[in-house]
């Protein structure tokens, strides 16, 4: 049981902080589908600093700083990267979708180009500290009892980062008039123009603030559930998240339950045949004799199964996907 | 003019598409065809030109491969191990495409391969571009392909073939594997028009559900071919006799894979173009992706037209995987569970490329794979790598989403290259420099302008009296 919650964190929370970076970025009324590249080469900027620290032997008994300063970085790139969704998107007006999918390119594109020619190989796999401790395995330990573990011990920091922004960017669109602002500019543009908001800033800063969010979530799933290995692809990650966010209905609550449902039936699909619910020795699932693929492919017909239900009820911010012109008020 | 168009565009945008592009084909492709009636064919293309859809795609092109160009330069000049030279090197090798070799043999045996690959590419390129001119987005491609290959090989290999029939069974495995594809593309297709789901949500999950349904499928079936210890494969379906007749293409191309596959991509592509162009229905699928509502008040289906043509974008999308698969030659890593086909995805930048025109898509695909065959040399023959010729695509592809800011500029470019000269000059010039890639900046138009007073004059006044000059244009 333990390990199901603390598996269920491990899937949850690169959707979770993935999936807010898209709700930024279209409250704000820009289509971010290029989450999956900005991702790839979030990751890529982690891994590289992290790749840098472990071979200078930098701040090498300190690997939680360590893998801090790595997640600021990605953020940084993803960021970087995501400019360049705000530049066409925005200053060119640029259709977004086709902005986004090149970005989704582009972004395998650069990476494995650099990997390639700078470390001869089509993957970037994070070094282990020199002490044989994986990065990848940053856990923080401190041997509390039963039930309580999987929350507070044998986590990584990351979640608790993830966890911290979540409630923080939360707070930030709905309670102060920044977030106000840019849900503005995200439903009804001209009119938040009249009231003198600027609008291509907001948009601006929705892109940016998704792009941050983007590469971190990159370099959180590279880290924790794929094995320290940064290269071109994020096994569609990041097209996963846009679909929780579209699940979520744009919110921050029904993003987190969506990614939470999701995680947990992702995880219960990967680890189904260790699963012992109910502590009594007995492997249920496995027993059942079906094959991985069939829970496998559980959570994604769960979410269609939902959205059969609640559908209708789904409200997409008004003006995403369109260019603002002043011209058109 | 322009003003207008661009108008009329994000109004389309506003009712319901998300996807301007196939708007904005639209737009300048019925144009052309209403004004001649499909008879000068000449004066529609200088028609297109001067519209600037062409030439647009042709200065994203040129954008694409130059900043692609600056890219390898950059890396030359940074990394001590990279003569600059080789960045030189490198760009006539991407540029020659399948030619790079020099050698003849090897060329034929290229472009034969290119050819080859480009037939599932250019399916799924169509797939792409069918819903993209009903509105739709379509990223669901790469599951119905998997389910197409599935379709097929399975029965490519269990069909009872004793030689005469052998035929019978590779018409009957195209039509099964299409046939999946279009049951994959209506679960999406049924979400948007019944429920008003997203259809990218629903097209994420069917793939998903897909590539594992494949994998389900093929564990442990009489299909793998498990001699010689390997398992990862399925068997080919020439083992079972059943294979795309050649023509002789194999003969002009000797050593590839090449079949009479590309022949019926292409006819497909023009078929499409034909059914969008010229057909009540075409003119509805259009109709319901430039503005919804207003279909529906002509009286047109829009729930139908939704359900059709993700049927028939599913059924596009199957069918290259078919053609790629019934090739014979071909070998299928059945474990799909774990990552989804590149050819679907790369369907998108195909139809995004070709602004969704079917005939253009025969063309994209066959760039995209030229320049993929340049990076394949390129890897062969200097210090980068293939993936060069990813970045070039994508820059142009980037290049691609402001077509319409490009487009803006046309009109002047088009005087420039006809030898306008005397007081448009000016003007002209400026818009040459904007193609050049310096398109921030270098505009002479209005609304970049417009916006850059806007943010000037940040303060609460500002806005309002920039609307008012904006509305006085």
């Amino acid at each position: 049981m333990i390990f199901l919650i603390q598996q269920t964190f491990i899937c949850t929370i690169p959707l979770l902080i993935v999936a807010m970076a898209g709700m930024f970025s279209e409250r704000s009324g820009i289509i971010n589908i290029a989450l999956d590249g900005i991702m790839i080469f979030g990751a890529f900027g982690g891994a590289v600093t992290v790749y840098a620290f472990i071979k200078t032997g930098a701040l090498a008994d300190s690997p939680q700083l360590i893998y801090i300063v790595g997640m600021l970085v990605s953020a940084a790139a993803g960021a970087l990267f995501s400019a360049l969704l705000g530049l066409a998107a925005i200053r060119l007006r640029s259709d977004q979708t086709i902005a986004g999918t090149a970005l989704n390119m582009l972004a395998p594109a650069v990476v494995l180009l650099i990997i390639k020619i700078f470390f001869m190989q089509d993957k970037l796999v994070m070094p282990t500290l020199p002490g044989g401790l994986s990065l990848t395995f940053v856990l923080i330990d401190n041997d509390l009892p039963g039930f309580l573990q999987a929350f507070f011990s044998r986590a990584y920091i990351s979640t608790y980062i993830v966890l911290g922004l979540y409630i923080a960017l939360s707070v930030l669109l709905y309670k102060t008039r920044f977030g106000l602002r840019m849900r503005a500019c995200g439903e009804h543009p001209q009119a938040a123009d009249s009231a003198g908001i600027n609008v291509h800033r907001m948009r601006y800063a929705g892109t940016l603030i998704s792009g941050a969010l983007g590469g971190l979530g990159g370099f959180i799933y590279i880290t924790t559930s794929a094995g320290g290995t940064a290269g071109g692809t994020v096994a569609g990650m990041g097209f996963l998240a846009i679909a929780i966010m579209i699940f979520g209905n744009w919110k921050p609550v029904g993003i987190a339950l969506g990614s939470f449902l999701f995680g947990l039936l992702r995880c219960v699909g990967s680890s189904y045949a260790s699963l012992d619910i109910n502590g009594d020795g007995v492997f249920m699932l496995k027993d059942l004799g079906l094959p991985m693929y069939f829970y496998n492919i559980i959570p994604y017909a769960a979410v269609l199964v939902v959205l059969m239900f609640t559908a209708g009820k789904s409200r997409a911010p008004k003006a995403e996907g369109i260019p603002y012109d002043k011209g058109m008020r | 003019m322009s003003e207008n168009r661009k108008n009329a565009q994000i109004h389309a945008g506003a009712g319901g598409s998300q996807i301007p592009a196939a708007g904005g084909g639209d737009g300048t492709g019925s144009g052309g065809i209403g004004g001649t009636g499909g008879k000068n064919v000449f004066r529609r293309l200088t028609e297109r030109i001067r519209g600037g859809t062409l030439l647009s795609s042709l200065v994203c092109i040129a954008c694409g491969i130059l900043l692609g160009f600056a890219v390898l330069l950059l890396l030359a000049i940074f990394t001590p191990s990279i003569p600059v030279g080789e960045a030189f090197r490198g760009l006539g090798i991407i540029l020659g495409g399948p030619f790079a070799s020099g050698r003849g043999g090897d060329i034929a045996f290229t472009l034969g391969e290119m050819l080859f690959e480009a037939t599932p590419l250019m399916m799924t390129g169509l797939a792409v571009a069918v819903a993209f001119k009903n509105g739709l987005f379509n990223i669901g491609a790469p599951g119905q392909y998997l389910m197409g290959i599935m379709g097929s090989v399975m029965v490519a290999l269990s069909f009872p073939t004793d030689g005469s029939n052998a035929f019978l069974g590779w018409i009957l495995a195209l039509l099964t594997g299409t046939l999946l594809g279009v049951l994959w593309g209506m679960i999406p297709g049924f979400f948007k028009a019944f429920l008003g789901v997203n259809e990218v949500i629903v097209c994420i999950m069917t793939n998903w559900i897909a590539a594992n349904v494949v994998s389900w499928a093929f564990k442990d079936s009489v299909f793998l071919n498990v001699g010689g210890g390997k398992t990862a494969y399925t068997l080919k379906t020439a083992e079972n006799g059943i294979a795309t007749p050649k023509l002789g293409l194999d003969r002009l191309f000797p050593g590839s894979n090449i079949d009479m596959g590309i022949l019926i991509a292409v006819a497909a592509a023009v078929v499409l173009y034909i059914v969008i162009n010229k057909t009540t229905f075409g003119y509805e699928l259009k109709a319901c992706g430039a503005n919804r509502e207003a279909a529906r008040y002509a009286g047109m289906s829009v729930r139908r037209n939704i359900m059709l043509s993700m049927m028939i974008s599913g059924g596009l999308a199957a069918m290259g995987a078919c053609l790629y698969i019934l090739n014979g030659n071909i070998e299928f890593a059945w474990e799909t569970y774990a990552r989804l086909p590149d050819t679907g995805f790369n369907g998108i930048p195909v139809a995004l490329l070709a602004t969704s025109d079917p005939i253009g898509v025969i063309f994209s695909s066959l760039f995209l794979r030229y320049i993929g065959k340049g990076g394949y040399n390129l890897a062969g023959y200097t210090m980068f790598n293939e993936y060069v010729s990813d970045l070039i695509v994508a820059l142009i592809i980037y290049f691609a989403g402001f077509a319409s800011f490009i487009r803006m500029f046309m009109p002047q470019v088009a005087g420039f290259f006809a030898g306008l000269a005397g007081r448009r000059k000016k003007a002209a010039g400026g818009a040459v420099q904007a193609g050049g890639g310096t398109v921030p900046d270098g505009g002479p138009s209005d609304p970049p302008g417009g916006q850059k007073a806007g943010q000037a004059g940040e303060a609460d006044g500002g806005p309002s009296a920039d609307g008012e000059g904006g509305s006085a244009k």
